[in-house]
């Protein structure tokens, strides 16, 4: 891979294909996308990380013949 | 009888990646517009897709609904660009010389409404592994009413697409 960040850039109207470096607006539009993707990541994973204990409350509950919450409740197939 | 769905242009990556693929000076002479991609990109892990139109980094919104081996994934996103694919793109950690296969639809694209996009993709990924081959299919939306001239395709997370990754624009016009 070279250092600088390039586009593969088409024109439509003539088929004419080119490779250009990246502007910096262009750079800075990217690390955006990659911060929304990382926060996006860091979401995805504390849900699934909460719904997994809720799951296992609501598990250990049953078993135990204890009452559920309403959220652990919500998490069983009926 | 007219041909329906004509390819306008294709991207191959060369051997330097790139981080986006671009389609500009896009004819308005069609009624919609439909791009195949068969990508990989450079981050280790499976990465989303995003589409920017006239390269707006506002106004794009998407929902989708995506799944694996292990898990079932629906979400929506607004950011600076449209999310066409949910961890669609294997990554370097993926199995070897695999590819996305991803389709993306955009009717009525030079009309002066806001622009719905649909997609489609599958990661590809040739493994039984849990959690690595995601499917997805997902609905977006850019605000604007402008003509739509160019589209930018990136990942999401920042990395390359990879050699070979290629991007095919179609027009489709009325039958």
């Amino acid at each position: 891979m070279t250092d600088t960040l390039t586009k593969v850039v088409v024109d439509c109207s003539t088929g004419e294909q080119t490779i250009l470096p990246l502007t910096a607006d262009e750079i800075a539009s990217l690390e955006l996308s990659r911060q929304e993707a990382e926060a996006r990541k860091a979401e995805e994973e504390a849900a699934a990380e909460a719904l997994a204990a809720v799951k296992a409350s609501a598990k250990a509950k049953l078993v135990a013949g204890t009452p559920l919450t309403e959220e652990e409740a919500a998490t069983l197939v009926l | 009888m007219a041909d329906t769905f004509v390819k306008i242009a294709t991207v191959t990556v060369g051997s330097g990646g790139s981080s986006t693929i671009d389609f500009t000076s896009i004819p308005a002479t069609y009624t919609d517009l439909c791009v195949k991609v068969s990508g990989r990109q450079t981050v280790s892990g499976a990465d989303s897709m995003g589409l920017k139109l006239n390269g707006a980094t506002t106004g794009n919104s998407s929902r989708w609904l995506s799944g694996n081996s292990s898990a079932v994934i629906v979400g929506t996103d607004a950011s600076s660009v449209i999310v066409v694919s949910y961890a669609g793109l294997p990554g370097s950690g993926a199995t070897a010389n695999t590819f996305s296969n991803i389709e993306i639809y955009i009717p009525n694209y030079a009309g002066a409404t806001a622009k719905s996009i649909s997609s489609d993709s599958v990661g590809e990924n040739n493994t039984t592994s849990a959690g690595l081959a995601n499917i997805s299919i997902l609905a977006g939306l850019q605000t604007s009413t402008s003509a739509i001239t160019s589209l930018t395709l990136s990942p999401y997370s920042g990395g390359n697409f990879v050699q070979y990754s290629t991007a095919t624009l179609y027009g489709i016009l009325k039958a």
